[in-house]
């Protein structure tokens, strides 16, 4: 993996949400910042060309449609770009001895990649097999091409570079959600798109008084742990799976 | 090199929930204690302060406090005949660690086990004849009755602040508290917390069938409440991040907010912490412990000189901790012979959802780690197991902890994983579901049982635990009754729709369960089927005690904190009243 400049993940992280404000706004009326992360602009790990499939693999996950915005809004390729080139893509808690079985299903996770392993090699099998077979590439597929080929690799039995299609999927899914849904401090959700989707008030932190008001609408807007006074959410890029005793 | 250090009284492997108990017990009579923690110092504050406190993808998803699988973890299989494979990332179950362990990041659910969990066997020959009991499981009786224990349950519960009902006051029988629980000798000390929806609907439709639901005992706090340590609690805000997380407001007990600054306080107790224990130190005999040696964060090497030594981890470590320092005979499964890592259980879980029409808020985010509404009827032995062809039972009940949207968006069956139809089921249902647990017990099996992996390492180079389990089909009948039976108070809710099903092998270590990991180091009245006698005392090696869940020679249907504390009191009470007046075996096999 190249080593990319702090200023670049900042780039990437901020590009997705360091300066988005809180917006009920679909689609359409974000600020352009956003849009240029949806599209894979300025990628920490990714190569563009990396950036651009899962760009597309996550829209179809997670659709724009008549329920509101999805993965793209949220910039849910930004945060898998971001998580991938920090601790967790480099195997943060995972333990990593050999030797390799296969195992059952019921053992879990077997493989030797780190996440950031995982999606470079699936990556490059699904470009060599969409170029060998139907000259095309992930994104320029039809979006119903897209779900078949998707629904393809969720079955499983497809060989990526060792990495089986279902295992891929799976790695693509769970990142997906977490893009979708977590705090915007990660860069993805961006607008709290996903917390609007289901009314999830975020970071927020008393309800004493509520909780007996039984199906009471709650319908404040939604907060971020790293919100200022104007609404602003202040992306951090590396914020570890472990308690950092710095506390950075 | 190995640096030898100055004698102490007493030692501690693990500074959690019973680490802190036993440095307060054993410092308080005097005793030099000093506590040997793996992980980190952790305080309420800083480290579990809003707002960053509440980020789910930190704590929650990638699991921030707790044990760090890179460095340790263990292998796994369903049967002795396949080949263990390192469990690589957490999942079923999260072993805690750092500074007041598990303990922190629990929910607060606070029961005490029943006089029939704890003389299991006797009790269930009493009832249904000598020959009702296999030899596919094991069940066995403890060593101690609810009697023996009710002072120290009290006393825990005090510590804690435990906000709940009683229902059975020495005695007589309390409306509106569980009905089904051995006498107590007062209330809890404080009120229950206030009930959610979803719980009030659940507590509605119990009702109306004739069970006898009642607000789960909680150990987040209903009301202010200083504990006789001197240390006060605040009241749960209801914030929806409490299990996998640490409390911001005090209100969660932990031994950070009910223990851990009066300990610190104390000039017999010593502190170290990032320190990882690889093992007990025996004499030449092997019948005495004479010190531990360990490692600190900086790789170097201390061998800590004790004269007594408490091995009170997470159940898990404990067995293994027992293995790699050769105390007690291992479990043979092909011969059913020895001990160590006998016994191992688990605890039988499933769910049901309930799925009502967008104009009813449930709001799930609005919960805390263990409010709800719970019925014990189907718990233990408290209804007739004569025709059903299994033991044990299930508390049910609707105690929903959270609302975070990564962990928890439920769909009805039949929803994609994905795509827009994924996406329109989850705005649907998010806000307008209410899930029903069904919490199992965990019969103990001939086949279920903790060695050590012949392969796998851990990062100071010692064999990692190795688990070998499969639900036992007992646990399998029995969750199939109850999920039944929950069904049918789910369909007694009023929801447009009932979903669930009940727990089906092969055990997955993917799927997170409960962390409720039992047995391996039981506790007993003969050696020839436990490792510690009735007071967590090691049979083999008398200044050696081990304390923790791994006691427990089977799982019952509640969540084993409760009993956990107060067998570390009960411990504590042996020792400084007993042991450290004449010390040698307790008990006399």
């Amino acid at each position: 993996m190249t080593i990319v400049s702090r200023r670049a993940f900042i780039k990437a992280a901020g590009a997705a949400a360091a300066t988005l404000k809180t917006s009920t706004a679909p689609a359409a009326s974000l600020p352009r910042d956003a849009k240029a992360a949806a599209a894979g602009a300025g990628h920490g790990f990714f190569t563009a060309a990396e950036a651009s499939t899962v760009a597309a693999m996550v829209e179809r996950l997670i659709p724009t449609d008549d329920t509101g915005p999805g993965a793209r809004e949220a910039g849910v390729a930004a945060f898998i770009d971001v998580q991938l080139a920090g601790p967790w893509g480099a195997g943060e808690r995972l333990y990593r001895a050999g030797p390799w079985h296969a195992g059952t299903s019921t053992q879990g996770y077997q493989l030797a990649f780190t996440p950031a392993d995982l999606f470079r090699h699936a990556l490059r099998a699904i470009d060599d097999d969409l170029a060998r077979t139907r000259n095309t590439t992930f994104a320029r597929l039809s979006p119903g091409d897209q779900d078949a080929y998707l629904q393809t690799l969720e079955k499983g039995g497809q060989d990526l570079g060792g990495v089986p299609g279902n295992v891929f999927f799976e790695s693509l899914l769970e990142m997906t959600l977490e893009g979708f849904f977590s705090d915007p401090v990660y860069g993805g959700n961006v607008g709290k798109v996903g917390w609007k989707l289901v009314g999830f008030p975020g970071a927020y932190a008393n309800y004493y008084e509520l909780v007996d008001q039984h199906g009471i609408a709650f319908d404040a807007p939604p907060v971020s742990l790293a919100e200022d006074a104007h609404g602003t959410v202040h992306a951090h890029p590396f914020i570890p799976a472990r308690v950092d005793p710095k506390r950075s | 090199m190995v640096t030898r250090l100055k004698e102490t009284d007493a030692v501690l492997l693990g500074v959690g929930l019973v680490g802190s108990i036993l440095g307060r017990e054993l410092t308080r009579a005097g005793l030099k204690v000093v506590g040997l923690e793996r992980g980190e110092p952790r305080n309420t504050v800083p480290d579990f302060q809003g707002p960053h406190m509440h980020d789910e993808l930190r704590y929650a998803v990638r699991k921030a406090l707790m044990q760090d699988t890179a460095r340790e973890t263990l292998t796994f299989r369903n049967a002795a005949n396949q080949t263990a494979l390192p469990m690589r990332r957490l999942g079923s179950f999260l072993p805690g660690t750092g500074v007041g362990g598990a303990a922190v990041h629990w929910n607060g659910q606070t029961y005490r086990f029943q006089d029939t969990d704890l003389r299991m066997r006797s009790r269930l020959v009493e009832r249904y004849g000598r020959n009702a009991i296999g030899d596919d499981i094991s069940p066995q009786d403890w060593g101690v009755t609810a009697a023996d224990l009710e002072p120290y349950f009290d006393r825990f519960e005090y510590l804690l602040g435990t906000a709940g009902k009683a229902g059975n006051l020495k005695g007589q029988k309390v409306a509106g508290g569980n009905p089904f629980e051995d006498p107590r000798s007062r209330d809890y000390p404080t009120p229950p917390q206030k009930e959610p929806y979803g719980s009030a609907m659940f507590r509605k439709a119990a009702a109306g069938l004739g069970y006898h639901p009642f607000p789960q005992p909680s150990s987040n706090m209903s009301q202010p409440y200083t504990n006789p340590e001197g240390l006060t609690l605040q009241t749960c805000m209801f914030c929806g991040y409490c299990e996998r997380f640490g409390c911001e407001h005090f209100a969660k007990s932990s031994p950070q907010t009910v223990l851990l600054p009066v300990l610190q306080k104390d000039r017999n107790f010593t502190l170290r912490t990032n320190c990882q224990v690889l093992r007990v130190n025996l004499d030449r005999a092997g019948k005495r412990a004479v010190s531990v040696t360990y490692v600190d964060a900086a790789g170097r090497e201390f061998e800590q000189p004790a004269k007594l030594v408490i091995i009170g981890m997470f159940a898990l470590n404990n067995v293994r901790m027992m293995l790699l320092s050769k105390i007690g005979t291992p479990y043979d499964a092909a011969t059913r012979k020895g001990v160590v890592g006998r016994n191992y259980a688990y605890q039988t879980t499933s769910a049901v959802q309930v799925f009502y029409d967008r104009s009813i808020n449930i709001n799930p985010f609005m919960r805390s780690g263990a409010c709800g509404t719970v019925m014990a009827d189907f718990v233990s032995d408290n209804f007739d197991h004569g025709p059903l062809g299994f033991f044990g039972g299930a508390y049910i009940g609707e105690v929903m902890s959270h609302g975070r949207p990564i962990e928890f968006h439920p769909t009805p069956p039949g929803t994609p994983a994905w795509g827009s139809a994924w996406k329109k089921a989850v705005a649907e249902h998010y806000n307008h579901t209410v899930s029903l647990n069904i919490h199992g017990s965990s019969i103990a099996a001939p086949q279920n049982f903790l060695d050590l992996d012949p392969t796998y390492k851990d990062a100071w180079g010692l064999p990692l635990l190795r688990m070998t389990f499969d639900f036992p089909p007992n646990d399998l009948r029995m969750s199939e009754y109850l999920t039944q039976k929950a069904m049918e108070i789910g369909r007694a809710m009023g929801g447009k729709q009932v979903a669930g099903g009940p727990r089906r092998g092969p055990y997955n270590v993917t799927q997170y369960q409960t962390t409720h990991n039992t047995g391996g180091t039981v506790m007993g009245d003969d050696p020839a089927t436990s490792v510690v006698n009735r007071y967590l005392q090691s049979w083999d090696v008398d200044n050696v005690f081990v304390i923790g869940a791994s006691n427990f020679p089977q799982n019952a249907s509640y969540n084993p904190t409760d009993t956990v504390g107060a067998l570390a009191y009960w411990a504590a009470d042996a020792i400084v009243k007993q042991y450290v007046k004449a010390p040698g075996p307790l008990v006399h096999a």
